[in-house]
């Protein structure tokens, strides 16, 4: 019998989710046309002026990418909960840490990579300036990791629940603010030409932060979800 | 020593002892919630700056306080119940949530009052209202998922999880609310400088902190009385009560 | 009221694999069992009885460690058991009423899926797995095509497979035909017989040999 060990568990169950992901592709493109869409709704609801968009785009594209990461987030765990391989994940001898973390990497891989690539398209539509789209782009790659990995947590508390999406939000939002203050506001920075070494800082000490802490929570919650 | 924190930590005995100290802790309470506001309303001279005013900080100060200092009595209550499985724990937890989210409505509202005549305005995105507010939302994030869930045990562990995670949180939100409001150069005027405050004006302001505590403690063991009835109905003690024995 | 009912042991010393002491556990407001105590040695299958709503599967998921019991312990090979013991996981194969088998996925994808999580084992030893249980033909077709008793078969596949010494099955042969319940009777007989134990559910008659398997009775 060949034991191959904890990383062949967690690049088999990383492979699994994306492959997983790709014979459902259909779902694939929903957060990202979710995300293109409400950004171009604020044009739409707000003013088409160049200059006020431009004062808004930060703000908004890192709202809609927040609301698109949170749209996709229920189905982290929801197919493995209701065909019973979450409870074969948790009964790995391996760290649940470790197998969440694998979860959420492969969760990130599919939802947050595709906003960032279309981030840039985003950007000229809402009027970015152009110093500040490499910042934006910046900002995006170091928060929709956090975004997914906080909303990893939520997603384990609330998935026993018959109607979760709605608490979801609630419990998940506010843990986001954080990220949101520090991206958003280094692009307005950018856009100043004000420096933003602290705000990257900050997103990148929010990044380890969550890398470090969120898995233990969320496995933690999923065990009591399970119960 | 042992069995006394072990009886301490048994519903049973926490319902008669609590029983017992109940009537105690509601008359202190009651008068030094009236020395208190005597002292902040009457005693207290006006301030130079702000006239008569200013003295909805008698309760607006010691609510944010209490938000906070709830928040945290929550966690680690549910830090003890879910890491040492102790069901007053998870008691305390639950009845806290309630509590600590009404302290920080009430921060809000005098916060939002005290705006008016200050700035004009009800509302002002300033550094600690915005703070209180996100506050709200992770007290109403703990209460939503304990009443989500039905079964009580699991609904407790959820959210000691949840509320450790908030209070893992709360740091970083606060910092990185501060550091966007000053980017604003909006007013900072709810925050009370601790030098420059008069000592006819401190002494109210603590008696006041220090009522708002003792009310805390009162209303928490009420509700974690009943909060205990609950969750042992199926158990002898409490059938014994409810048939009046 | 429980009943342990155990056959007097045929082979010398019976290693007591699996002692659970003092098991009490509610759902809700109902209390399951109290002070519930079962042991299952090597070689031996420990039958769990009663009726419907009984706590069956809520004993079997405590015995994982998927569901906290109100009290009681648990031991292994005579250690007591934490929380996630990795030693005790990776001797354990559970069965649980779900399948745990992805759709979009085909029976090897799974079972390869299933093998890393809880062990190792090489590719040809997972065809073996999926033949004993009449998959060989299918092993690469996405199991949304499969009947419901082939995906039972696809989530059992991963029994034999790691060299777990205890089986935890609630009810195996749901959605079985008679060839694929004999098939998986054989196989508990095959790990029985080489020292592993189980304890099971099922509403069918199990009908292992009478030397080895016990049973305990959960109706109050």
């Amino acid at each position: 019998m060949t034991s191959h060990g904890l990383g062949h568990a967690f690049l088999s169950l990383l492979r699994r989710d994306l492959l997983l992901a790709v014979r459902n592709r259909g779902e694939l493109v929903n957060p990202l046309l979710f995300y293109v869409i409400v950004a171009t709704l604020f044009p739409l609801g707000v003013t088409s002026d160049p200059e006020t968009l431009a004062t808004m785009a930060a703000g908004v594209l890192w709202i809609a990418a927040l609301l698109a990461t949170l749209l996709s987030l229920d189905s982290l765990f929801r197919s493995d909960f209701d065909d019973g391989s979450l409870e074969l994940i948790m009964l790995s001898p391996y760290p649940s840490t470790l197998l969440v973390l694998a979860k959420v990497v492969a969760h990130w891989m599919v939802t947050g990579l595709p906003l960032l690539l279309a981030t840039p398209l985003l950007a000229v539509l809402m009027a970015v300036p152009d110093d500040a789209r490499a910042t934006l782009w910046l900002t995006l790659a170091l928060g929709t990791p956090v975004l997914s990995l906080v909303g990893a947590i939520g997603v384990a508390l609330t998935v026993g629940l018959r109607r979760g999406g709605a608490l979801l939000s609630l419990l998940v939002l506010p843990l986001y603010v954080p990220v949101l203050i520090f991206g958003a506001n280094a692009v307005a920075a950018s856009a100043a030409g004000l420096p933003v070494t602290g705000q990257l800082y900050m997103l990148s000490a929010l990044l380890v932060l969550a890398l470090s802490l969120a898995p233990v929570a969320a496995a933690a919650a999923l065990r009591i979800s399970i119960d | 020593m042992w069995t006394f924190l072990h009886k301490l930590g048994s519903p049973r005995h926490f319902y008669r002892i609590s029983g017992r100290l109940l009537p105690w802790l509601t008359w202190i309470t009651v008068l030094l919630m009236a020395a208190g506001l005597y002292g902040g309303l009457v005693g207290a001279p006006p301030d130079y700056q702000q006239g008569e005013s200013y003295r909805i900080i008698f309760i607006h100060v010691p609510s944010a306080w209490m938000s906070l200092f709830v928040y945290m009595v929550m966690a680690a209550a549910g830090a003890v119940g879910l890491i040492w499985h102790i069901k007053l724990a998870d008691v305390m937890a639950a009845a806290s949530a309630p509590l600590g989210a009404s302290f920080t409505f009430l921060a809000l509202v005098t916060g939002s009052l005290w705006g008016k005549p200050m700035w004009g305005t009800y509302w002002v995105w300033d550094a600690r209202l915005t703070s209180e507010l996100v506050l709200l939302f992770l007290y109403f994030g703990v209460m939503g998922l304990h009443a989500a869930i039905d079964d009580k045990r699991t609904a407790s562990r959820a959210a000691a999880v949840l509320a450790l995670v908030g209070a893992v949180n709360i740091p970083i939100i606060h910092y990185s609310v501060e550091w966007w409001s000053t980017l604003h150069q909006g007013p900072t005027v709810t925050k009370i400088d601790a030098p420059s405050i008069h000592l006819s004006m401190l002494v109210p302001l603590l008696t006041m902190a220090l009522a708002f505590k003792l009310y805390y403690v009162t209303v928490l063991l009420m509700r974690a009385r009943s909060e205990v009835l609950e969750r042992e109905r199926a158990s002898a003690w409490v059938q014994e009560l409810a048939r009046g024995t | 009221m429980t009943q342990a009912h155990e056959a007097p042991a045929q082979r010398p010393a019976p290693e007591s694999l699996l002692a659970a002491a003092g098991l009490t556990c509610f759902r809700g407001d109902r209390l399951l069992f109290r002070d519930l105590s079962l042991s299952v040695n090597a070689g031996q299958a420990l039958e769990v009885r009663g009726p419907n709503g009984c706590g069956k599967t809520t004993l079997l998921r405590i015995l994982c460690g998927l569901t906290l019991p109100e009290d009681g312990t648990i031991r292994w090979r005579g250690r007591v058991l934490r929380s996630h013991d990795p030693d005790y996981l990776r001797e354990l194969r559970y069965i649980g009423h779900s399948d745990g088998v992805k759709l979009a996925l085909s029976p090897r994808e799974n079972l390869a899926i299933a093998v890393a999580l809880d062990s190792g084992a090489d590719e040809a030893e997972l065809e073996a797995a999926l033949a004993c249980l009449d998959l060989a033909d299918f092993m690469d077709v996405p199991c949304r095509t499969l009947s419901a008793g082939q995906r039972r078969r696809v989530g059992l596949a991963r029994l034999t497979l790691g060299g777990a010494r205890l089986w935890l099955l609630d009810e195996p042969f749901t959605a079985l035909d008679r060839s694929g319940i004999e098939a998986v009777r054989a196989l508990i007989e095959a790990h029985l017989d080489g020292d592993g134990c189980a304890v099971l559910t099922s509403h069918q008659p199990i009908n292992l040999d009478a030397g080895r398997s016990a049973s305990i009775d959960l109706a109050s």
